[in-house]
């Protein structure tokens, strides 16, 4: 490993670090504000030292990671992701678990993982990462000692998880046997029955973490049964950084050059669109809402991913799939970020608890109208430039079936975004109710500021992704 | 003029109108009545010159898209009308909100910005963007301060249009796409698309994208059904804007893009959509003769008085072995759209009015009414005789020229539109005579008659009528060089 090799890893080694200093640390002092302090600490110094390393060029070490500006981008986000968690949970955690302080410590891993894998070329360093994430994650959904859902779902997540896990970790070892190397581009190159089969498997447990249909199962009741913040954390970063790992897993190799797998994949992206759309209408309770709609959404990225095949190129499917995760990342965190705000002891989970939200607290409102609209991917929020990007791919790249499902996935969406926002009409007497302390709701105003901005003035987002992907894939 | 600084003016007077409601509840109608003034003189001391006021700035430069605006005479005259309504559906709403005034002065605020916006953009992202952004105002208009049945209204306002604009913006990606595919260029630029060939099935079919759009908003038969909830339900501003503007959207939508940038694929189709316009016209006819509802009446005369537009915009005919853009008939669509902002607007305020003072819009609970309230009698009908289309007032001259340039497309769907006109006068005459005329409803023992707020709006758009009725020719004018450029684009 060079020197300049050495330098791109400062985020993770400062990331790596700090979670190090925060475990010596809670065995000394256990107070949440220093903990708080701590970890947001670390991570602006993680963001910091993303920003620097970033000229320093891609750096490939020795074939295990590549630390280029796509896995910076992503780095970036994840971190940010991070941050916004930190906040909204300081405050909320506390009134769910006797202790509170190691949350912030699974926190820190869980990004570790997922920047793994946004950096990830080899087999080796994507299951570390996947792993570093999972088990965080199933910590930190089960975090909450007062009440049986958070646990319930914990091992509903944590059995499911397990069992993608090791499907892809038998994938693995049928690439590796056919072709006798891990490293993506080598791996990926072979053609065998052995290594089809194997990519299969890799690409149905990856479709597992994203929560596509027909691997959907355990999303609700996770989305559920976890902790909002956790919830919000779990439908970004983890999804997140499988998107990352996807887009460079099929963009570097030319695995959806094989019929049968793009097919099976453009299935799997359609049913998870419409079945996704569809289950969402039928539902009364906003975190198994947003976790239907989640399954949507994963299929509109997946039409990014499959472009990478078509004659929209790996370029523009790159670029693609980086807005849309961005936008995605914005919408989701504002949207659990106002039901974690909302939620003092219980969270509020039925629509009807939104009910009458423009008059009694008229920000949040505000701001969940943002993130739903967005959702539904109407203009002046990021999600319509998301959404626009996802039209530009399909139809540059002639997925036409592809685009007509979008189309009709939307167009059922929009009904159960709207409800949200109507139900939050509803009622017109304000109520009195305590006030929640000023960073949760500070924070949700900054989400929703970012969404209606990207959505504005796309173009310095536009720029950062093609800034950072100007050598992938080739 | 700075077309630009118009929509930004809007939207920021929408923010402070919002805010200032914490101060004074009667400070947002003020502001935005005072904002709808000098935006309409800001625009009237701009009518009649040249210029069109072009304004150019990059925006998305990844996929060429720019801030494209501009003003010729058809948009002048609709950002003209769009404001002069703007103060009409403050007015018409003056008394009638209590509930969250700031809100209810924000969300009419920022539905006419997108208006102008629709109106003004020459880009098709731009476009489609403003369709989208007049669209959730409108929503909560109706959603907030609606009537009883206001959740169902609003949701299927909200989906129709949603729907539509997805086919639409699925249709202008497909175009943009194909002007790349032939030039390798990007660009959403609508003078840059005008150019793009277009040949065979592809054409068409990206002009149902459009036509389909359009048509929903316009809104034509059997994509009409929105309308008559939408307007019921909605609080009286909203209807004003809903039947005054959001309608004319639609027509414009057909005038500016689907003709222009379709012109053999519109050929091909026109039979079709004169046949849709003039089933609008009887269908609308005979459902509003139907109603029992005041407000439902004058919204199924709006599907009717809509078909005109359609007839008009797509009487083709044939020159000399092509088929050719009937200038007279479009010239007539475009009179239609003025007219009848003026009058459905003033019917709908009647209506709002009525409501606030019987809490009532069935006519059966009306009667007599004239009696008890002279000047609205005198005002419901004029506006009434108006919309029947009587000589001398706007509307006749629109639907007029409509049908002499549809005669020369097709006799048998001219001659039904022109039907259309009978039943419109026994709907019009018949709304009249149940609410106003008659004996006495004895439980309306006294109703408080039009004051000098209201008188002096209502003025101003009979004013309007009878202008454009007597001396049509300054209108036509104005947008006889855009109706001359579809001209040239015809193949």
């Amino acid at each position: 490993m060079t020197a300049a090799g050495l330098t791109a890893l400062a985020p993770y080694i400062v990331l790596t670090g700090g979670a190090t200093l925060m475990l010596l640390a809670v065995s000394f002092v256990r107070r949440g504000p220093v903990s708080l302090a701590l970890t947001l600490a670390v991570l602006v110094g993680t963001l910091a030292s993303t920003g620097l390393v970033a000229g320093v060029g891609a750096q490939d070490l020795d074939g295990f990671l590549l630390v280029d500006g796509y896995a910076h981008f992503f780095n970036a986000l994840f971190i940010i992701a991070a941050l916004a968690t930190a906040v909204l949970t300081y405050g909320y955690v506390d009134r769910r678990a006797a202790q509170r302080e190691e949350f912030y410590i699974l926190l820190l891993t869980a990004t570790l993982g997922a920047m793994t894998m946004a950096a990830a070329a080899h087999f080796g360093a994507f299951l570390l990462g996947m792993e570093i994430l999972s088990i965080s994650l199933y910590a930190m959904i089960a975090y909450p000692d007062r009440g049986r859902p958070p646990l319930e779902a914990a091992i509903k997540y944590l059995v499911l998880s397990g069992v993608a896990s090791t499907t892809i970790l038998f994938g693995m070892a049928l690439v590796y046997g056919d072709t006798g190397s891990m490293v993506f581009a080598e791996a990926l190159a072979g053609d065998g029955v052995l290594s089809r089969f194997g990519q299969g498997m890799i690409l149905a447990g990856l479709a597992f973490k994203l929560s596509l249909v027909p691997f959907h199962m355990w999303t609700p009741d996770v989305y559920q049964g976890a902790p909002a913040p956790v919830t919000g954390f779990v439908a970004t970063v983890s999804k997140g950084a499988v998107a990352a790992l996807l887009l460079r897993y099929v963009a570097t190799t030319d695995v959806l050059s094989h019929e049968a797998l793009f097919f099976g994949l453009s299935l799997i992206a359609i049913v998870s669109m419409i079945a996704g759309n569809v289950l969402a209408l039928l539902q009364d309770n906003l975190k198994r809402l947003l976790a239907y709609s989640s399954i949507a959404h994963m299929g509109y990225l997946l039409i990014a991913v499959l472009a990478v095949a078509s004659a929209a190129g790996p370029q523009m499917a790159a670029e693609t799939g980086m807005v849309y995760v961005v936008g995605y990342f914005a919408m989701t965190l504002a949207a659990f970020g106002v039901m974690t705000v909302l939620s003092a002891d219980e969270d509020v989970e039925d629509l009807a608890g939104y009910e009458g939200l423009f008059w009694r607290r008229p920000l949040l409102a505000a701001v969940l109208t943002a993130a739903a609209l967005s959702l539904a991917g109407i203009p002046l929020t990021v999600g319509f430039i998301a959404k626009f990007y996802l039209f530009a791919a399909g139809v540059e790249g002639s997925l036409w079936l592809l685009v007509w499902a979008l189309v009709v996935g939307s167009a059922i969406g929009v009904y159960y975004y709207l409800r949200i926002v109507f139900s939050m009409t509803r009622q017109m007497e304000a109520g009195d109710e305590a006030s929640p302390p000023w960073w949760g709701p500070a924070t949700i105003a900054v989400l929703g500021v970012a969404i209606v901005i990207m959505g504005v003035y796309p173009t310095p987002l536009i720029d950062a992704a093609r800034e950072a992907i100007r050598a992938f894939g080739g | 003029m700075n077309i630009l600084a118009l929509i930004l003016v809007m939207l920021g007077a929408g923010v402070v109108a919002g805010l200032s409601e914490r101060f004074h509840p009667a400070a947002p109608k003020w502001i935005s009545l005072a904002t709808f003034i000098v935006t309409l003189a800001w625009v009237a001391a701009f009518i009649g010159g040249d210029a069109y006021a072009n304004q150019y700035i990059p925006w998305i430069p990844r996929f060429g898209i720019n801030i494209v605006l501009s003003m010729d005479g058809l948009s002048q005259l609709l950002v003209a009308l769009t404001l002069f309504l703007g103060i009409v559906a403050v007015v018409s709403s003056w008394t009638e909100i209590k509930e969250r005034p700031g809100f209810f002065q924000f969300n009419i605020l920022w539905v006419m910005a997108g208006v102008v916006g629709v109106f003004t953009a020459l880009d098709l992202f731009l476009f489609f963007f403003f369709w989208e952004v007049m669209l959730i105002p409108m929503y909560f208009l109706i959603a907030i301060w609606g009537h009883e049945d206001k959740a169902y209204a609003s949701m299927k306002f909200f989906l129709f249009t949603q729907i539509s604009g997805l086919l639409m913006l699925f249709a202008i990606l497909a175009l943009v796409y194909v002007n790349y595919a032939a030039t390798g260029n990007i660009t959403f630029n609508y003078y840059d698309l005008l150019d793009a060939d277009l040949g065979g099935d592809i054409g068409f079919y990206l002009m149902l994208g459009f036509f389909v759009a359009f048509v929903v908003k316009l809104p034509g038969v059997p994509f009409h059904t929105w309308l008559p909830d939408a307007h019921t339900q909605a609080p009286t501003a909203g209807s004003v804007i809903l039947a005054g503007i959001l309608l004319k959207t639609g027509a414009y939508g057909l005038i500016r893009f689907v003709v222009p940038l379709f012109p053999e694929a519109s050929a091909d189709f026109a039979v079709w959509a004169m046949f849709l316009g003039a089933l609008s016209i009887l269908y609308g006819g005979f459902m509003a003769y139907s109603q029992s509802d005041f407000k439902r009446l004058v919204a199924y005369s709006s599907v009717a008085h809509m078909g005109f537009v359609l007839l008009g915009v797509f009487a083709f005919y044939e020159a000399a072995g092509v088929l050719v853009i009937n200038d007279l008939a479009v010239q007539g669509a475009v009179v239609t759209m003025i007219a009848h902002g003026f009058s459905t607007a003033a019917l709908f305020m009647m209506a709002g009015a009525l409501q606030e003072r019987l809490h009532t819009r069935e006519m059966s609970n009306m009667g007599g009414l004239w009696t008890r309230a002279p000047r609205m009698g005198a005002v419901t009908m004029f506006f009434v005789v108006a919309s029947v289309g009587m000589p001398g007032l706007g509307n006749f001259v629109g639907e007029f020229l409509v049908l002499v340039g549809a005669f020369k497309a097709n006799v048998p769907l001219t001659v039904a539109g022109a039907l259309g006109v009978v039943v419109a006068a026994v709907y019009g005459l018949y709304l009249m005579q149940r609410s106003f005329q008659g004996t006495p409803n004895p439980e309306v023992a006294s109703m408080r008659d039009f004051g000098l707020r209201e008188m002096s709006v209502m003025a101003l758009m009979m004013a309007g009528l009878i202008w454009i009725g007597i001396h049509p020719q300054e209108l036509l004018d104005m947008s006889a060089p855009v109706v001359d450029t579809l001209w040239q684009v015809a193949p």
